[in-house]
C-alpha cells in the first residue's frame, strides 16, 4: 500500500515536470515581456521620468494634468474614439464577410482570392500609392481626374484639409483591414466540421444563411472572439498607417489618435511619466470595450 | 441538433420546397424512407449541401469585384516599379506601365552592392531573425497553449485570463517599460532583445489555444489509454491535427519578422536587418523615387512566398481531417 502511493506520488511529481517544460519558456517570458512592462508602466505613469534622472514620485499629477489641461489628448480621445466607433465594426464584418465568402469558393481559385486580399497586409509599406492617390496637387490622381472632369476648379488637399482627412483615413483603415483577424477566420473556417453541415441539413438547414447563422458562426467563436479582441485593440490603437499617409502631427490634430499623443510624449518630449499614463488609460478603454464586445458576440447563435 | 425527433425530421424531408423554383428533380429516397441525396445545380462541382446555382454566381462576381479593388494599390506599385524615370513624372499618368524596365531594380542592387556594411550581412541578418523567431514564437506558443486548453492543473484559468487581458493592452504603449527591462538585462543591441521575447507571444498562445480547443478530448484520451506520454500526444496526434492554425502563426511570425525595420533594441549597424537597409536606401525622397518603388517590391517577396506555401498546406491538412468528437 504504502508503495502504491509513493509510486502515485512519483508520477504526479513527473506529470509537473512534464508541465514545467511545456509551460515554462511561454510564461517566463511572456511575464517578463509582456505583464512587466504593463506594471512598470503602471508605476512610471506615476512619476515624473525623463529617461535620464532617476523617477521622482507625483501620484496621480499625470492624470490630472491629462484630463485637466490637455486639450490636444481631449481632441485624441475623440478622433480615436469616432475612428474607432466607424472603422472597428465595419472591418470586423468586413472580414468575416469576405473570408465566409471565400471559403465557398473550391480551394484552388480559393487560395488565389486569399491572396488577393490579403495583399495590402502582406506588403505592408505602400503608403506611398496612397500619396500619389490623394496627392494635393493636380499631379494627385484623384485630383486630376475631378479636374479634368471638370468636377472641381482647385485641386483639393485630401491630405492636408481635416474636411476631407477623415473620409480619406475610413478609406485606407478599411483597405488594410483584412489582416489577422481576416487570416484566423479563414482558417477557422477550414477548421469546422464539415460532418456538421451533413447534420445540420437533414435537421432542416434550408440554405446558407441558416447554415452560417446556426452552424458556421457557433462553431467558431474561439476564432471570432479573437478577432473581436485584436479588431478592438487594433481600432483603439490606431496611429502608425495615419503616420504613414498623413505625416505627424496631423494638420489641426485632426487625425491625432491617443496612439500619436503617446509617441508625441514618449518618443519625442521624452516626458515618459505622462506618457505612461496615456498609455494606462488606452489600455482600460480598450479592456472595457473589448468587454463590451464579448457580450455581444457571447449571443449569437443561442 | 441530435434531440430532434423523428416525425418533424420527416416532415421536413418528406416534402421538401424547391427554392425559386430552380430545382425540378425529385428527391430520391431510401427504402426507409429517408432522404437520399438532394441534388441541387451548383455552379461549383464540390460536395455540399445547401447551395444554391445563382447565389455562387452572385458571391463569386462579388469577390472578383472586391478583390479588383483590393490588388489595386498592389498591382499599381508592381506597375509603378517597372516604370522608366520619364514614365514615373508623366502627366496624366498610366496605371499600367508602358514600356515596362527593369531599371529600378538594376539600381536598386547597384546600390546595394555598394552599402557600408555589405548587403548580405544585413540579408542573413534578416534570414536568421525570421527563422529562429517563428520557429522559438511558434513552438513555444503551441507548447504552453495544448495544457491550458486540455489538460487540468491549478492556475490554468488564471494564465490564459492574463493572456487574453494582455491582447488588449496595444503593444507599442509597453516600449519604454521593455527597454527598460532590456537595459537591466544588459541585451540592448542584441538578438536576445528580438529572439527571446518571441518565446512569450501572447496572441499566438491564444490563437492556438483556440484551435486546440476544437480538437475533441476523446482522441487525446485514446491516445493516453494506449499509453504514449504527454510529449508524443504533442508531437503526434495534436500538432499534426492543428496544422492550420501554426501555419497561419507562421504566416504572422515571418512577416513580422522579415519586416522588422530599425527597433530601440539594435544600434550596431551589423546587426541590422534587410528591411532597414533598404527603408534607408528608399529614403532619398525624390532622386530614388524609382528604386523607392523596387523596395516595396522587393520586401513583399519572402513574405507571398511563404504566405502561398502555408496556405496551400492549409488546404490539403483539411481534407484529411474527419475526426468527431
Amino acid at each position: 500500500m504504502k508503495n502504491k502511493t509513493s509510486s502515485l506520488a512519483k508520477k504526479k511529481k513527473f506529470e509537473n515536470l512534464d508541465l514545467i517544460v511545456f509551460l515554462g519558456p511561454f510564461l517566463v517570458t511572456f511575464f517578463t515581456f509582456t505583464v512587466l512592462p504593463v506594471f512598470i508602466s503602471l508605476f512610471i505613469s506615476l512619476t515624473n521620468f525623463n529617461m535620464l534622472e532617476m523617477p521622482e514620485f507625483v501620484g496621480l499629477a499625470n492624470y490630472q494634468k491629462l484630463f485637466l489641461n490637455d486639450d490636444i489628448f481631449a481632441t485624441a480621445l475623440q478622433n480615436t474614439f469616432i475612428l474607432a466607433l466607424v472603422t472597428g465594426p465595419i472591418s470586423y464584418i468586413i472580414c468575416f464577410g469576405l473570408a465566409w465568402l471565400i471559403n465557398e469558393v473550391p480551394a484552388k481559385p480559393r487560395a488565389f482570392l486569399t491572396l488577393l486580399f490579403y495583399a495590402p497586409s502582406l506588403s505592408g509599406g505602400f503608403g506611398f500609392v496612397w500619396q500619389l492617390l490623394f496627392s494635393g496637387d493636380r499631379y494627385g490622381y484623384i485630383n486630376g481626374l475631378l479636374l479634368n472632369l471638370g468636377v472641381i476648379t482647385d485641386p483639393i488637399l485630401f491630405l492636408k484639409d481635416p474636411n476631407y482627412m477623415f473620409g480619406v483615413c475610413v478609406v485606407i483603415v478599411l483597405w488594410q483591414a483584412l489582416g489577422t483577424t481576416f487570416l484566423t477566420f479563414i482558417a477557422g473556417l477550414q477548421t469546422v466540421d464539415r460532418s456538421l453541415y451533413e447534420a445540420a441539413a437533414v435537421d432542416g438547414i434550408k440554405n446558407r444563411w441558416q447554415e452560417l447563422y446556426f452552424v458556421t458562426l457557433p462553431s467558431m467563436r474561439g476564432q471570432l472572439l479573437f478577432g473581436a479582441i485584436l479588431n478592438v485593440t487594433g481600432s483603439f490603437g490606431i496611429g502608425s498607417v495615419i503616420t504613414a499617409v498623413f505625416g505627424f502631427p496631423t494638420t489641426d490634430y485632426a487625425l491625432h489618435t491617443i496612439m500619436h499623443h503617446l509617441d508625441d510624449y514618449g518618443g519625442v518630449r521624452f516626458e515618459m511619466g505622462y506618457a505612461c499614463a496615456i498609455a494606462t488609460l488606452l489600455f482600460v478603454i480598450s479592456f472595457t470595450m473589448n468587454k463590451l464586445f464579448q457580450f455581444v458576440l457571447g449571443r449569437i447563435g443561442k | 441538433m441530435a434531440e430532434r425527433i423523428d416525425e418533424e425530421v420527416q416532415v421536413v424531408y418528406k416534402n421538401p420546397k424547391p427554392l425559386f423554383g430552380i430545382i425540378k428533380r425529385r428527391p430520391k429516397y431510401d427504402e426507409e424512407g429517408h432522404l437520399i441525396y438532394y441534388k441541387k445545380k451548383k455552379l461549383f462541382k464540390y460536395n455540399r449541401v445547401n447551395r444554391s446555382f445563382g447565389g455562387d454566381l452572385t458571391m463569386f462576381a462579388f469577390l472578383l469585384i472586391a478583390g479588383a479593388f483590393m490588388a489595386f494599390p498592389l498591382v499599381y506599385a508592381i506597375s509603378q516599379s517597372l516604370k522608366p524615370l520619364h514614365e514615373l513624372w508623366l502627366f496624366p499618368p498610366n496605371l499600367i506601365v508602358k514600356n515596362p524596365t527593369f531599371k529600378n531594380y538594376i539600381d536598386l542592387f547597384n546600390i546595394m552592392s555598394n552599402s557600408l556594411v555589405p548587403m548580405s550581412k544585413y540579408l542573413f541578418n534578416t534570414i536568421f531573425i525570421t527563422l529562429v523567431g517563428t520557429l522559438l514564437r511558434t513552438i513555444s506558443a503551441s507548447m504552453c497553449a495544448y495544457p491550458v486548453s486540455k489538460r487540468q492543473f491549478k492556475g490554468k484559468n488564471f494564465i490564459f485570463q492574463i493572456v487574453t487581458l494582455s491582447l488588449m493592452f496595444a503593444a507599442p504603449a509597453a516600449t519604454i517599460a521593455n527597454y527598460i527591462i532590456m537595459a537591466n538585462l544588459g541585451w540592448i543591441d542584441t538578438y536576445y532583445a528580438i529572439l527571446i521575447p518571441a518565446l512569450g507571444n501572447s496572441t499566438a498562445m491564444y490563437l492556438v489555444k483556440q484551435f486546440i480547443d476544437q480538437f475533441p478530448d476523446s482522441v487525446l484520451e485514446a491516445a493516453r489509454i494506449d499509453g504514449a506520454g504527454e510529449f508524443r500526444i504533442f508531437w503526434q496526434i495534436l500538432m499534426p491535427s492543428i496544422k492550420p492554425a501554426w501555419m497561419t502563426l507562421i504566416v504572422f511570425a515571418v512577416q513580422d519578422f522579415w519586416n522588422m525595420g530599425s527597433t530601440i533594441f539594435i544600434y550596431r549597424e551589423e546587426l541590422k536587418t534587410l528591411a532597414y537597409a533598404l527603408s534607408q536606401i528608399a529614403a532619398a525622397g525624390i532622386a530614388r523615387a524609382g528604386v523607392s518603388t523596387a523596395v516595396s517590391i522587393v520586401m513583399m517577396i519572402v513574405p507571398v512566398i511563404t504566405f502561398v506555401i502555408t496556405q496551400s498546406n492549409i488546404l490539403e491538412t483539411m481534407s484529411t481531417s474527419g475526426m468527431k468528437d
